[in-house]
């Protein structure tokens, strides 16, 4: 009450200000006849006002019962799914995020980061691991009612897998030697065994004979596309032939809204029920009476990233020397409240067994140890630094901001500067035109080397320039080896050798904070950038 | 009528020369179409094929030609973010700006053009000062920030209309309307401002001018003069400004658009031009070269109406 109060007051107070000028010594008659119509036009406003906020009141407080009881949600997203819609050529973690309940593939990811089976209801792998054999899971439908055959998945496996047209959308699958089918079986014969195979399987398995995928996606998730208006919203809708557990609620509406602001009175408003990627600051924004916070982490590895190749990164002693002046934990506390898991190399927590958490304290906060490191080097006044950061991601900025504070400590002179992401993606990512950037990296796949593969000397996405001899030999012995945990320790063996050599100066994997209102219920965290909604329902 | 057509010629050039100068802008900043579309999976070869679908290898000039020639035969293209023609895009979200820039034009005619001249008043009287303060601090106060307090205040607390839950236009239209009329304020606070400041200078100095003083010597009231012939007189450039203000308006839009999360053209244009989506920039910046010209030709149009004078060839 007293909020509206204060508001009101507000609201008056900008009212007042609006129009000014009409208060003043009105001395003839034209003038307070002009005034006095403005102040009648003035209260008759205010009293439809007044009128369509009581009407406002009744419906809002009867669409909160109304909408359990239509069992839909509305879900608040930063980003526009601005692509084409076919999963297979769709880039973005945004859009993925939303596409997850649409599209599956043989197998699927659980929570837990596990594959299990999907559209395949069964897989076996021969024993030297060259053969696959998925059987195909009785009664799954496309959301066109039309069945899944054969032909549909291995028209799916080999448009990802084809490299006529220079590069494969997935290179890993060039690997397939041959594909063939036999009634619900279909069998796979890999050139070389492959320990990461199965996870490329989460590819989208669509229909091979239709065309509209762009924008009218048809895929075999527990929900179906129903419309996309740009910039406005996203509708799906429960698909009620799904083989497996039906989704709880009928219809998920994406609202657009990219300004956090926006999110937060978006969610206070009632206009939407759950948003995800938040920061502290806003979700303190909210009323516990109202919403709850989930707390998971984003799963990506913030670092400062460093241009291996220019100097003076290009020495070890001055990338060392950098990790030992940037306080993670520090970062954490000023730029994120405390709420991240700090990092020591290019692997987050998510990924369980591949994961060392040994490397997060490899170096320890000492910048007299730094300075001495950057004597060493030859620089011992420091040096001037630039550090890139696409100006969109406030997150980065922030962290950032946090780190050139750190780095004047050991006499090293950064600034930032903001860009645009696609300029990010031309000029660091792929014109490797930079010194330092701040970005969070991610996997789309669950596999090792999905975060790992980038940083070999030779690789397309190596955009840091990493060049070292021993990591390029633990990856090709990591790509030989097929006993699993033989491969684990190969891989953790590349993580010790980023650490070492400070291909980076590593930060952190920033907490993901998930408002839901209450009664909301069923919000599950995956290792990968996802939102699933086939488990969200309102509770009673 | 020779004037006209010259009008309509300049109308045309203008069009052809920003959407010109905007492909070549593209041209300048750093990051093409494909390594926007592909992001962080980019690679050279990737770009390099997907340039190619996109028609994105052929040199500069023969690109814009293509453009043009698709333009003067009503083909817009196709987006390459939305898969969608340019056309179906751009329409739904034109006619959302539309409205918010015409309700944000009628309150800012509404209530500027008579504060302005009342508040010629208040130059002389005691709270002079008052009246400065407010018009300096509205006009200096942005959008966004307005945008933040009116979602809140009205939105979120009294409950007026439903911050982050635009209505679908064509199934809601007062709905539609009631939302946009709070996102006009937002926009119209820093005009209103302007043009009551305008408005007001410009009655102070007609007041002194030797016809105004002649009029008063000669026993008229101070106040028939005032509305007599000294109102006329400012309308002139009153309405000039209002023409601009009508261009300025858009400009506005596009943060309002961005806090209000209207489905607008301000939001398409810059999230076109941040994935380099040539052909929905190219058809919006069209959109809004011929809405800044048509502006200041519609007001140039009314003067002619209320100042006869200017009929007479000379450009106000």
């Amino acid at each position: 009450m007293r909020k509206q109060v204060l508001a009101g007051l507000l609201v008056l107070g900008m009212a007042v200000t609006a129009l000014s000028g009409c208060g003043k010594k009105a001395q003839t008659t034209e003038t307070t006849a002009a005034a006095s119509t403005e102040a009648t036009a003035a209260a008759s406003a205010a009293e439809t006002q007044a009128a369509s906020s009581a009407s406002e009141t009744e419906a809002a407080s009867s669409a909160k019962t109304g909408r359990a009881a239509t069992n839909e949600i509305t879900v608040g997203i930063a980003q526009d799914l601005d692509e084409s819609l076919d999963p297979h050529l769709a880039v973005a973690a945004g859009t993925r995020e939303v596409m997850f309940n649409v599209f599956e593939g043989l197998v699927k990811p659980d929570p837990e980061g596990n594959l299990i089976p999907a559209v395949a209801s069964d897989v076996e792998v021969s024993e030297d691991g060259l053969e696959y054999t998925f059987t195909l899971r009785e009664g799954v439908k496309f959301h066109d009612g039309s069945p899944v055959e054969a032909d549909d998945v291995i028209w799916s496996i080999k448009r990802n897998a084809d490299d006529s047209e220079g590069e494969a959308m997935i290179p890993a699958l060039t690997s397939i030697s041959d594909i063939t089918s036999e009634d619900n079986k279909i069998h796979i014969t890999l050139s070389q065994a492959n320990n990461e195979f199965l996870s490329y399987m989460t590819l989208a398995v669509l229909p091979s004979d239709y065309d509209g995928q762009d924008t009218a996606p048809i895929g075999t998730g527990p929900f179906k596309f129903v419309s996309r208006k740009a910039q406005d919203s996203i509708v799906l809708e429960r698909f009620e032939d799904y083989w497996g557990e039906p989704a709880k609620l009928d219809r998920v509406t994406y609202k657009i809204i990219e300004n956090s602001e926006g999110l937060i009175m978006g969610l206070q408003s009632g206009a939407l029920d759950i948003v995800s990627h938040l920061g502290n600051t806003q979700t303190s924004q909210l009323s516990d009476a109202d919403f709850h916070i989930e707390q998971g982490t984003m799963n990506l590895v913030q670092a400062l990233y460093l241009n291996n190749a220019v100097a003076p990164f290009d020495d070890v002693r001055v990338r060392q020397a950098l990790c030992y002046a940037v306080d993670k934990q520090g970062v954490i506390d000023l730029a994120f409240d405390g709420l991240g898991v700090p990092l020591g190399s290019s692997m987050y927590p998510a990924f369980g067994k591949y994961f060392d958490a040994s490397l997060t304290d490899y170096y320890t906060y000492d910048p007299a140890k730094a300075k001495e490191l950057l004597t060493e080097a030859g620089y011992p006044n420091g040096f001037d630094m630039t550090i890139t950061v696409p100006k969109n991601y406030q997150p980065h900025l922030d962290t950032a901001q946090v780190v050139v504070e750190q780095l004047k400590a050991i006499g090293v002179n950064a600034t930032i500067q903001p860009i645009e992401w696609t300029s990010w993606v031309s000029d660091v990512y792929m014109g490797r035109q930079f010194e330092s950037t701040v970005v969070g990296v991610d996997a789309s796949e669950m596999t090792a080397s999905a975060m790992l593969k980038r940083f070999e000397s030779t690789d397309s996405n190596n955009f840091i320039n990493y060049n070292n001899a021993d990591y390029d030999a633990l990856y090709a012995k990591a790509q030989s080896t097929f006993d699993d945990a033989e491969q684990t320790e190969v891989f953790k063996a590349m993580e010790r050798n980023l650490t070492e050599n400070a291909a980076n100066v590593y930060i952190q994997d920033m907490a993901d904070l998930i408002a839901v209102r209450n009664g909301l219920e069923g919000v599950q965290f995956y290792p990968l950038y996802v939102l699933d909604v086939s488990g969200l329902y309102w509770a009673d | 009528m020779k004037s006209m057509l010259r009008r309509v010629l300049m109308l045309l050039a203008t069009m052809i020369i920003v959407s010109f100068l905007t492909y070549a802008a593209f041209e300048l900043i750093s990051g093409d179409a494909a390594e926007a579309m592909l992001g962080t999976q980019s690679t050279p070869a990737r770009v390099e094929a997907l340039r190619k679908e996109l028609g994105l290898d052929a040199p500069f000039l023969v690109r814009y030609a293509r453009w043009l020639l698709g333009f003067f035969s009503g083909d817009l293209g196709i987006s390459y973010s939305y898969k969608q023609p340019v056309a179906e895009l751009i329409a739904p979200k034109l006619e959302v700006t539309l409205w918010m820039c015409l309700i944000s034009f009628i309150i800012i005619s509404v209530v500027s053009l008579p504060l302005g001249v009342l508040s010629y008043q208040s130059v002389v009287g005691k709270f002079g000062w008052i009246h400065t303060t407010l018009n300096q601090l509205l006009m200096a106060v942005p959008p966004f920030f307005t945008g933040i307090l009116i979602s809140w205040g009205c939105g979120v607390i009294l409950k007026f209309f439903t911050p982050g839950d635009f209505p679908d236009m064509h199934a809601d239209m007062a709905g539609a309307v009631r939302y946009l009329f709070f996102a006009a304020i937002c926009i119209a606070i820093p005009r209103i401002a302007m043009m009551v400041r305008m408005m007001r200078s410009t009655v102070i100095n007609e007041m002194e001018k030797d016809y105004v003083q002649t009029a008063i010597s000669r026993g008229n009231d101070r106040r028939g003069v005032l509305v007599g012939h000294v109102l006329k007189n400012s309308l002139v450039p009153a309405i000039t400004m209002l023409g601009q203000t009508m261009a300025e308006i858009v400009a506005g839009g596009i943060v309002v658009e961005q806090v209000f999360g209207i489905p607008g053209l301000g939001r398409l244009l810059v999230a076109s031009i941040a994935n380099r989506d040539y052909p929905t920039v190219q058809a919006v910046v069209v959109i809004l070269a011929f809405w800044v010209v048509f502006a200041g030709m519609a007001a140039d149009l009314v003067n002619q109406c209320v100042d006869p004078r200017l009929r007479l060839g000379g450009e106000s």
